[in-house]
């Protein structure tokens, strides 16, 4: 049960930024999680949003590069040790994770976005634990 | 006291240079006509023939060679001479079309090694020194010309040609090399890495440097002067008259002596193709007058420069001609290697890059830097930083093996690079010299 992210090319220069969140804004797009790596020259922004479609066509019309992934988001425990459980889980089924990172609903509950080197494996090992996933019709609802 | 390698023709008066260029520049007039059909019919063209050009007042009545002449004319079509009386060519770098090759006789490299010679000297240079030639060996003009000059000087010549800066400055310190001749880029960063090895000028053997090849700044000349603790001479040539040595630094350091036994040099206005008066800036033309194999008559240069007729301190009585402002030729030289912006082009295309490209060239601590802006499209993207990394190392890697010169890739923005309408401007060059 994957969620799909869109991944945004940026320059890393002042302003490049702005220029990707103002397209967003003026289509009401409503991020649900937002992530960025970088390097010295360029960054990739990362996003959860509830229309993927309609955000990947507004950005490409505005001239972005993007791609979507599939991504894990899993609804981790909010207790101490919340994370250290999840991923545990991963390491035992020896199962690499490239990045991830937080995010919070407007209600309560912590979030986590993880792009792991086998999506279908990830999901039975977490459920199989008892760790909640979040669908891609979940995530509008957050 | 000055030095000078041919003292009777580098004093010599004005007037006996001046009857040696009438006499020679009739005779290198009959043998063009004579032997390059090429050149005969621009002279036919223009309605001059050979016998309309009796001193070198007449000179303006004949046709310019530009580099688009030599394109046309590739490979043979400049050649005066039978190729068995052809020693040795040498080559500007570069791709399909924009290559030139010179011939040269056994004349042709003595006259030229001569001139290098005369450089050498006038750096202080005598059979008592160690010079080491690190410009490049092979077709590239600097390093054959150097090696000549230093050869008739007598001096013990280290061919070590460029590169491996380690090595370079083992056998500097070894040698204990007195005369460096290489380009002032490569200099400065010869400089710096010894520098940082914590040796100070008084322990650099050194005491003179020649320096050329590309344009540099006076600014680069002192800081040069400083951390190698010598005198630093400036020396211009190119491929297409010869190599370096048609012009050299004397002790003054205030402009290049032209041999003018060998070259007459004329300052155009380059839309108009008049001669201009000393003094006035224009497009640098020269005339070869002794050469057998590839003897040019009024090559336009393409750099742009101010010739002086004012007596010299040296004793030299040769003119001068200034540091050449710009180029605006297609070729760049980054530090000390010749780069061609198809040659970069061609590693683009190679690894599926579009052809959408932008190559900056600046100056960073007297070092040239190199920065290839590509385009990031929709197909070369991925969520991954460590793939798009690779793909950059990939081409930096690609680039290494074409140009032989490291250069940073950056990944823009689609749409970022300019598009013009007529010729891309794919070359951004913010070296200030």
């Amino acid at each position: 049960m994957s969620v799909k992210q869109i991944s945004v090319f940026l320059e890393n220069k002042p302003g490049c930024l702005l220029a990707m969140t103002k397209v967003l804004a003026e289509h009401e797009i409503d991020m649900r999680a937002f992530s960025l790596a970088e390097t010295s020259d360029f960054g990739i922004a990362r996003i959860l949003v509830d229309d993927v479609i309609a955000t990947a066509t507004v950005l490409k019309d505005a001239g972005f590069i993007s791609s979507v992934t599939s991504v894990l988001a899993v609804a981790v425990p909010d207790v101490p040790g919340g994370l250290n459980q999840v991923l545990t889980v991963l390491a035992e089924q020896n199962i690499n994770v490239e990045y991830m990172y937080a995010f919070v609903g407007k209600g309560t509950g912590a979030y986590m976005v993880f792009r792991v080197t086998d999506n279908s494996r990830a999901t039975g090992a977490l459920v199989g634990k008892g760790i909640r996933l979040v669908s891609q019709e979940e995530l509008a609802e957050l | 006291m000055e030095r000078y390698y041919q003292p009777e023709i580098e004093t010599a008066p004005r007037e006996k240079i001046r009857a040696l260029q009438d006499e020679l520049l009739v005779k290198q007039v009959r043998h063009v006509w004579d032997h390059v059909p090429y050149y005969r019919k621009l002279m036919e063209e223009k309605g001059v023939t050979p016998d309309d050009i009796r001193s070198v007042d007449d000179l303006r009545k004949l046709p310019f060679i530009s580099k688009h002449d030599l394109r046309e004319a590739y490979p043979y079509g400049m050649l005066a001479v039978p190729l068995k009386d052809c020693v040795r060519i040498h080559s500007t770098s570069g791709t399909t079309g924009k290559r030139v090759i010179a011939f040269y006789t056994q004349h042709d490299i003595d006259l030229w090694d001569d001139c290098c010679a005369r450089a050498i000297t006038a750096a202080g240079g005598t059979d008592e020194d160690v010079c080491q030639v690190s410009y490049g060996f092979g077709l590239f003009t600097g390093g054959a010309g150097l090696n000549g000059g230093s050869h008739k000087v007598g001096c013990l010549t280290v061919p070590i040609s460029s590169g491996n800066t380690e090595r370079q400055i083992m056998f500097l310190m070894d040698l204990k090399a007195t005369i460096l001749c290489c380009t002032p880029s490569y200099a400065a960063y010869l400089g710096e890495s010894m520098k940082e090895m914590g040796l100070t000028p008084d322990q650099i053997p050194l005491k003179a440097g020649i320096f050329g090849a590309e344009a540099w700044s006076e600014e680069m000349r002192q800081s040069i002067q400083e951390t190698l603790g010598i005198k630093a001479y400036d020396i211009y040539g190119l491929t297409e008259t010869s190599g370096p040595g048609v012009a050299f630094e004397c002790s003054a350091q205030n402009g290049m002596h032209i041999n003018e036994d060998h070259f007459i040099a004329e300052i155009i206005d380059p839309d108009t193709g008049e001669v201009l008066p000393d003094g006035q800036e224009g497009e640098l033309v020269f005339t070869a007058l002794d050469k057998e194999a590839f003897p040019l008559l009024r090559y336009r240069t393409r750099d742009v420069c101010v010739l002086s007729h004012e007596p010299c301190p040296c004793g030299r009585t040769h003119v001068k001609m200034c540091k050449p402002r710009g180029r605006t030729d297609d070729m760049l030289i980054i530090r000390g290697v010749n780069v061609f912006p198809s040659q970069i082009e061609t590693v683009l295309l190679n690894l599926g890059y579009p052809a959408n490209y932008q190559i900056i060239v600046d100056r960073v601590n007297n070092t040239d830097t190199l920065d290839v802006q590509v385009e990031m499209t929709p197909e070369m993207f991925t969520d991954s930083l460590a793939e798009i990394t690779a793909r950059q190392k990939q081409l930096v890697d690609g680039l290494r093996s074409m140009l032989g010169l490291t250069a940073k890739v950056t990944l823009v923005a689609p749409k970022t690079i300019t598009r013009s309408e007529g010729k891309a401007v794919r070359v951004i060059d913010k070296r200030k010299i």
